[in-house]
């Protein structure tokens, strides 16, 4: 117990605490509209090219002589992230077929960039492994700020405009027909996911960002029907994988980004082994509408096949 | 003489390399209840899903309830219930949910006060008021169809504008469909509804306009069907669906074997 006390009063735990809250709650909520519109890896996307933008903030950085060097790493990526996912969103509205390869290339030129970008800085590709794979426990409060300010931006707009982001989400047609600002309510959704990448970059790294955003929705949608709820409990996952997995690593010296991805990858299976278990429990419904059928059969043939199914 | 409620005039409408639209003029005035009939590939569904702004014309000009097509058009009074069922996107949606979203309409973001009544009478309208919290992946073909249905309705609009609202739906389906659109236009509602044959809706339809290769060839009484395309045996083959066969089937069931009866090609 005193161990865990000591975990709460150490200032550098704490803010990596919050961090990891924050972006626990926030990562799903932007999971789950990209999902929805099965563009599960623009996550993905945008980190590698959030990369570039660590090196380029690297890079501007030296070039003005500031110190420490990678001030402006996360503004650069930042930049970088939002420019990448308006991007992409402006070729997936452009060209219908050409998403993924759009997708494809920012993979390879956002990483490619990145190396060859931080190496002209005077950096190694070393440099770029803390933004890779995480680096929570260098939080400064600086960097909180930023993530509290950031988080607090993404669940403002993707809670609050729920209802009208869902509805461009689902069904872009009957939206624009609606005369809803499709486009504005789409750029959104890229800036947000921008937004989200940067502010977990910091606890699972670029290279895992993404799960974070998409494992916990996975989950909520095994277990409920609904949008609303799918959304409620994928937060729910992030916050709780993220702060466990984190406070494990307070004991044991493991990567925290790599650890938090690896029990949500866990919580699933777990879930998705249970599920079959508990949608069997449930009481059994005639999913069949209540309505004549169109057409006639001999009572004699159906009377059995229906017995049968109720047996079960 | 009053505003029409929905006045294309000249409509050219361009998808990729193909003319779809070659200089459509369509008017429907307060209360009419108007079909839009024509075989597959004669620009139906192109034509509608110009009137509602989702395609943009190439050439002519749009207009719905006296604004043309744009941020000026009161998008609170029209309701849109586009063809396709949505597929199952890649998180799940209740019922209740998808119809909500109809509220929502121009810059009105927020769902407004008491949205869950709303949507209760507007499910309620359609008969799946029970089915409010149930996702929509798992209700059937017809049933989903009633769900947009209701979206469209939700918003209590002036004008409702249907693409094949019963196309692979059973027949006690389009029965009940026809029940309700006859309540609404009873009570007013203003109606443009693509349909491949007029089946149920004879009744109801005043007019009717047919569009050829993307053109106007007949405006005015619902026409008759060519020969054995009324009969409930005719038995349509929807190049949409021709690779689900099953789903084809499902309204000729029981109607003898596929292909001895009348089958339409698409030209």
């Amino acid at each position: 117990m005193g161990e865990l006390g000591s975990m709460f009063t150490d200032p550098l735990m704490q803010r990596a605490l919050v961090a990891a809250l924050l972006v626990g709650v926030s990562a799903p909520v932007v999971g789950t509209y990209l999902v929805q519109r099965r563009l599960a890896l623009l996550g993905d996307g945008i980190g590698h090219v959030a990369l570039t933008g660590v090196a380029l903030g690297w890079l501007v950085g030296a070039g003005l002589g500031l110190v420490p060097n990678d001030v402006l790493a996360i503004p650069g990526a930042v930049v970088a992230a939002v420019v990448g996912s308006v991007l992409i969103e402006v070729v997936r509205r452009r060209g219908r077929t050409s998403g993924d390869l759009a997708l494809a290339i920012m993979f390879y030129g956002g990483i490619a960039g990145g190396v060859l970008i931080i190496g002209i800085a005077g950096g190694s590709s070393g440099n770029l492994m803390a933004y890779l794979f995480g680096s929570i426990s260098t939080v400064t409060s600086t960097d909180l700020i930023l993530t509290v300010v950031l988080c607090a931006l993404i669940l403002l707009v993707g809670v609050g405009l729920r209802p009208a982001l869902f509805s461009v989400s689902h069904d872009e047609e009957f939206a624009i027909s609606s005369g809803l600002p499709v486009w504005a309510l789409n750029m959104a959704v890229a800036v947000l996911a921008a937004l989200t990448v940067t502010v977990a970059m910091r606890v699972v790294g670029l290279l895992l960002v993404s799960a974070l955003m998409i494992v916990p929705v996975a989950i909520g949608q095994l277990v409920t029907h609904s949008f609303r709820r799918t959304m409620a409990v994928g937060s729910v996952v992030g916050v709780v994988v993220c702060v466990v997995g984190l406070s494990i690593t307070y004991w044991y010296p493991v990567s925290p980004g790599a650890l938090i991805v690896v029990l949500a990858i866990a919580v699933y299976a777990v879930v998705a082994g249970f599920h079959p278990l508990l949608t069997r429990r449930r009481p059994a419904r005639d999913p069949h509408p209540d309505i004549p059928d169109d057409v006639e059969v001999e009572v004699a043939a159906t009377t059995t096949s229906t017995e049968g199914v109720c047996e079960r | 003489m009053t505003t029409p409620v929905i006045d294309a005039q000249g409509v050219h409408v361009h998808l990729g390399a193909s003319h779809v639209l070659r200089g459509v003029d369509l008017r429907v005035d307060t209360g009419e209840v108007v079909a839009l009939l024509g075989a597959n590939g004669s620009g139906k569904s192109t034509l509608v899903r110009t009137v509602v702004g989702v395609l943009p014309p190439s050439r002519g000009t749009v207009s719905l309830l006296g604004h043309p097509l744009g941020n000026g058009v009161p998008w609170h009074r029209i309701g849109y219930v586009p063809q396709r069922v949505s597929a199952a996107a890649g998180v799940p949606s209740t019922a209740a949910e998808v119809v909500a979203s109809g509220l929502l309409h121009g810059r009105r973001l927020a769902l407004p006060r008491g949205w869950r009544h709303l949507v209760r009478e507007a499910l309620d309208q359609v008969g799946l008021a029970d089915r409010a919290d149930d996702a929509t992946s798992q209700l059937s073909g017809g049933q989903q169809q009633r769900v947009l249905i209701a979206r469209a309705l939700v918003r209590e609009p002036e004008v409702l504008v249907l693409d094949e609202p019963v196309a692979g739906v059973d027949r006690a389906s389009q029965e009940a469909f026809a029940a309700t659109m006859t309540r609404l236009a009873d009570s007013g509602l203003t109606v443009l509804v693509v349909v491949h044959e007029l089946g149920e809706l004879a009744g109801l339809v005043t007019r009717a306009v047919v569009l050829r290769h993307g053109v106007v060839v007949h405006d005015g009484a619902p026409p008759r069907a060519r020969a054995a395309h009324d009969i409930p045996e005719h038995d349509h083959v929807h190049p949409h669906t021709s690779e689900l066969p099953l789903q084809t089937a499902e309204v000729g069931l029981g109607d003898g074997p596929l292909g001895t009866g009348p089958t339409e090609v698409n030209p």
